[in-house]
């Protein structure tokens, strides 16, 4: 019967064994590639994928090699749900193993809940700013913003993954349309002539020469993308209104007039509107007297949301976020010491902002393990305690020439 | 008698463990060793000068004193006489105040053979030079140090840490003879006086000028030329010498001689600690050693009457801990205790006197080794395990801990050679760990956290410790197996308890810890779990402890089995432990470290070796040559579930 194969299959402890062998190795190869790869990458392609790839040199043929992360947490959990149907539940329930699987069970589909759902994203303030956005350190977007309004600035904005080579991008806000000619994810300016990338026609690409980059591998850098765009009329036939250079690397959006109204283009990190703002009012960095090692950062902000009228101080350090509105907010850079202050600059303070729905679930699932542990060892404890006691008492009965072997 | 032996052999070394309390004798009129208890601040802590010296030493001579070949020929009976000795304290005081006698001691360790080739050193000998020796060659080093400097510290070689460690020494080196008064003064307290007296003209002046009125430009210049030479010490002088005037204020205010004096600028009144420091210097460099421990005396009688008793305290302290190094003593207890364990599975007379005595010192090693674990505590004002360094302590003292507990279940010897064994390593690698300087260096802000480092790292260490307990009870088990036939069936059934015991232990402790640095990441970053290398190398702790017990619940492995898969667990945890940090990437590195890199492979190998070992068949254990199937009937003996769970 091949379900029945199948069931003894999926219920072996044997699967179980060698899925958890896979995963040390699995952890360790991941680990060891963080070198070259960076955190990020090995994690899309050792831990959030169902197969590690290995691409032939000079090819794109990609070959799988190893089982990724998804397949092997996938066949774990079912290995569990179904050895607990066939071979576990005809046996006495042991609680303590019963609270550790399911436990072990939440907290896998709590990390896939997290892997899909979590959203992660910086909020850069210096002393005195105020916003309500927060922005992606890997995501980017091209914004076209149209500050006809004195009020408010009406933004239409393409994440980065519109912009291939070749997209043309329509909205029915804009009067324009974009075609993408170039898409660097990641770039960096270099001195040379002018008017270096000969497509570009109008704007600050006449001036500044941009080339691509390789994307960066530690968490501590990040990509600055930019792009080669043209706009075009929505007439048919459609005409050109020119090219443009835009990267995240400009500081200043470019303008350009399109029937009469003026619109700002931008390459720019990717943005959250939040419906509450954070004024940042002071960054502390201090540092242990006649060292450079910091004792602690800390950053004291004005929470502001008009809908609910709420109106607060909050001090954020390490070690102590800021819970608001679904949202996290941690210490996480600083540029506030005696050398910023000196150079003049204002101290700014970036706060990591995480949006996570199932933040809940690894406590719960812990919480779960800890007490099945704890259940199933001190069974164990109190059992050998219990057998040496009996087995002193026997021995205390007859006495034994051997006394060492007890 | 032989009752009485192992009590005897107890008390003797519980004897020399508390005379090593005992504080030093001086070695001449001089109060060196209440000079070395003075409190100063480094590295932003209150420490005694006694550990500004040792530290020091460590970091140049990789050794806490001086010692040095002076008479080759003395008598053969007596090698100590050979050697011309200085207390670390001893040593900084003469640098302080004689550079030109202390720049003739050979205290700069150089072995790098390129590095002695680059200075024209010979390839053997000796590799202790002078920094005279090394003078006509401090262009060159600073040369190659800045080339080096530019790399990257993961991407510089062997030859170009060298080099930078060298030239960082030597900086610490200039940088230590500035700390009481500037180099190559002979006078200082003359100075000292000259530049009171030239103040209140001088600052006239100042005022006068800046008014645009005439003035004494003779005074002016004084001061000037004074408040130049003192500016450039305040750059140079690195302990913080000087304490806080008004320490009801702020008693955090220590300034090192040279910022202190510019303050006078502003207070007009010269420090009293820069004076009795002045005064002390000024005596030791002319040896007038009545002159010395009046000065100092002076200066303790101004600390204590500016009620600065904790920090009096903290230098008294620290010193003792300094001076009585009981991890040192508790290594030494280990070895004896080894030793005496292995006795007993030699001797006719097993589980004996031998036994007895191996487990008296291995509970006075573990004794000592936790009255020194709660004297830092005590010290630092923090949880045991602060950074690499007294994380190799700790899992030492967690696993002699476990061995105690198993050598008083069972009494075989097994527990207490495994415990010593691996006590003994530990505080080794903490003892090499602690070459890079200040092992109390203050904590940064993101791991300024005594809660988490309370449970967290608490709870992980320990399931290190747990980890390697049953990974050296494998090995012993394996070693005793094949070259030995005192692996008797009940010996291998109790072996394999105890490592299926501890490895649930283990697993409780390693999950517990995995977790709460879970939390501990969600509370401080945003994320519960972030694919860290630090995250990683425990999350294998964890996956393999949990494969080895379902092997053995499934029946898959039998004792050997275990026994190979418990010693690849060491592999694991040294990797989770150590390797990590030598990738140099996350944010857990505390420290790169490449030497280490060496020794890891190493124990990696020696690791691979063993289960080799491990994995021969049955016909080759000594233990099992009898009981083993013959070659013909070759199938392995099926292996037996263990249990039900």
């Amino acid at each position: 019967m091949p379900v029945e194969r199948l069931v003894r299959f999926f219920s072996s402890l044997k699967l179980t064994v060698v899925c958890l062998a896979l995963a040390v190795v699995l952890v360790f190869v991941g680990t060891l590639a963080q070198v070259k790869l960076g955190l990020y990458e090995v994690q899309a392609r050792y831990f959030q994928s169902f197969f590690v790839y290995w691409q032939v040199p000079g090819t794109a043929v990609r070959i799988p090699v190893f089982p990724g992360g998804y397949l092997l947490g996938g066949v774990l959990l079912i290995n569990l749900f179904v050895a607990y149907f066939t071979r576990l539940r005809r046996h006495r329930p042991h609680v303590g193993l019963l609270l550790i699987h399911f436990g072990l069970a939440a907290l896998l589909l709590g990390q896939l809940w997290t892997d899909l759902a979590q959203r992660e994203s910086v909020m850069r303030l210096t002393e005195g700013e105020t916003k309500s956005y927060s922005e992606s350190l890997r995501r980017s977007e091209l914004a076209v913003i149209d500050p006809g309004d004195p009020a408010v600035d009406r933004v239409v904005a393409f994440p980065d993954d519109h912009l291939r080579p070749g997209a043309v991008l329509a909205h029915p806000q804009l009067p324009f349309t974009i075609r993408v000619h170039q898409f660097w994810p990641n770039s960096a300016p270099v001195r040379g002539d002018t008017n270096a990338t000969p497509q570009v026609t109008e704007g600050t690409g006449l001036k500044a020469r941009f080339v691509p980059r390789p994307p960066v591998t530690t968490t501590d850098e990040r990509n600055v993308p930019s792009a080669i765009i043209e706009l075009l009329t929505t007439s048919s036939p459609a005409t050109s209104l020119g090219t443009w250079l835009v990267s995240d690397w400009l500081l200043e959006p470019q303008a350009v007039e399109v029937q009469g109204r003026r619109h700002l283009l931008a390459l720019r990190l990717a943005r959250y509107y939040k419906p509450f703002s954070l004024t940042l009012f002071e960054a502390r960095h201090d540092k242990y007297k006649g060292t450079e090692i910091p004792r602690n950062f800390s950053s004291r902000v004005r929470v502001r949301h008009p809908a609910s009228g709420e109106d607060r101080e909050v001090l954020i350090y390490m070690n102590n976020p800021l819970r608001y509105g679904g949202f996290t907010f941690y210490q996480y850079q600083m540029a506030a010491d005696e050398a910023v202050r000196l150079r003049g600059q204002r101290p700014s303070s970036t706060f990591q902002v995480v949006q996570n729905p199932g933040w809940l679930m690894p406590y719960v699932a812990s919480t779960l393990i800890s007490v099945g542990l704890l259940w199933q060892f001190s069974g164990h404890l109190l059992g050998f305690l219990r057998e040496r006691r009996r087995r002193a008492a026997a021995a205390a009965a007859t006495p034994s020439p051997q006394p060492q072997t007890a | 008698m032989k009752k009485h032996l192992p009590w005897l052999l107890s008390a003797f070394f519980a004897l020399w463990v508390l005379a090593a309390l005992r504080p030093p004798r001086p070695v001449g009129a001089f109060q060196e060793t209440e000079f070395g208890r003075l409190p100063v601040v480094l590295n932003g802590r209150v420490q005694p000068f006694d550990s500004v010296a040792r530290n020091s030493l460590l970091q140049i001579r990789a050794r806490q004193a001086f010692a040095e070949v002076t008479r080759p020929d003395a008598p053969w009976w007596n090698p100590a006489a050979q050697y011309t000795r200085l207390s670390a304290t001893a040593w900084l005081l003469e640098l302080m105040t004689r550079p030109e006698q202390a720049d003739q001691r050979k205290v700069f360790r150089i072995d790098h053979p390129e590095l002695r080739t680059l200075l024209g050193l010979p390839p053997e000998g000796p590799f202790y030079h002078a920094q005279a020796e090394l003078r006509p060659h401090f262009e060159e080093i600073e040369k190659q140090a800045r080339q080096a400097g530019a790399q990257d510290p993961a991407q510089r070689n062997t030859f170009q840490k060298a080099v930078f460690k060298l030239f960082q020494n030597l900086v610490l080196y200039q940088r230590l003879k500035s700390t009481l008064q500037p180099e190559g003064t002979t006078n200082f307290l003359a100075e000292l006086r000259a530049y009171q007296a030239a103040l209140e003209p001088g600052l006239a002046a100042v005022t006068q000028h800046e008014a645009g009125q005439p003035h004494d430009t003779a005074a002016l210049d004084a001061l000037v030329r004074f408040a130049r030479r003192f500016e450039a010490l305040s750059q140079t002088a690195l302990p913080l010498v000087v304490p806080p005037i008004h320490p009801e204020t702020d008693r955090d205010a220590w300034a090192n001689v040279g910022a202190s004096l510019m303050e006078t600028l502003v207070t007009r009144q010269i420090h009293p600690a820069v004076l009795a420091y002045a005064e002390m210097a000024d005596a030791y460099a002319r040896g007038q050693a009545e002159a010395f421990n009046q000065a100092l005396a002076r200066h303790q009688q101004w600390l204590a009457a500016k009620g600065l008793d904790r920090e009096i305290a903290k230098g008294r302290w620290e010193f003792l801990y300094n001076y009585w190094r009981p991890f040192y003593l508790g290594t030494t207890l280990y070895v004896v205790a080894f030793l005496l364990g292995c006795f007993s599975w030699l001797s006719p007379d097993r589980g004996g006197v031998w036994n007895r005595g191996g487990y008296g010192l291995l509970a006075l090693g573990l004794a000592v080794h936790t009255a020194g674990i709660l004297f830092r505590m005590a010290l630092e004002g923090r949880p045991p395990v602060t950074n690499l360094y007294s994380s190799a302590v700790f899992v030492g003292w967690g696993t002699v801990a476990l061995g105690v507990i198993l050598e008083r279940i069972h009494r075989d010897s097994v527990g207490l050679v495994m415990a010593a064994t691996v006590g003994c390593i530990t505080l080794i690698i903490a003892h090499n760990l602690a070459l890079g300087g200040d092992t109390m260096e203050m904590m940064r802000a993101v791991l300024d956290s005594n809660f988490w480092l309370a449970t967290h790292v608490i709870t992980i260490t320990l399931g290190y410790s747990a980890n390697f307990a049953a990974g050296f009870l494998a090995i012993m088990f394996v070693l005793r197996g094949v070259f030995t036939r005192g692996l008797t069936a009940p010996s291998r059934s109790t072996l394999t308890r105890m490592v299926y015991g501890i490895l649930c232990f283990a697993t409780l402790f390693s999950f517990a810890g995995t977790v709460l640095g879970g939390i501990w990441a969600d509370q401080s970053w945003g994320r519960f779990w972030g694919w860290d290398p630090k995250e990683n190398g425990a999350l294998m702790i964890v996956l393999w402890n949990a494969m080895i017990l379902h092997a053995r619940w499934g029946g898959l492995v039998g004792e050997r089995g275990l026994m190979n898969l418990a010693i690849f667990g060491n592999v694991i945890t040294s990797f989770s432990w150590f390797g990590v940090n030598m990738l140099g990437v996350g944010l857990h590195s505390y420290g790169f470290m490449d030497a280490a890199f060496f020794w890891l492979m190493l124990f990696v190998a020696s690791q691979l070796a063993l289960i080799g070992l491990g994995s021969l068949p049955a016909r080759h254990w000594a233990s099992l040559r009898e009981t083993a199937p013959q070659p013909a009937a070759a199938a392995p003996p099926k292996a037996v579930p263990a249990r039900t769970v």
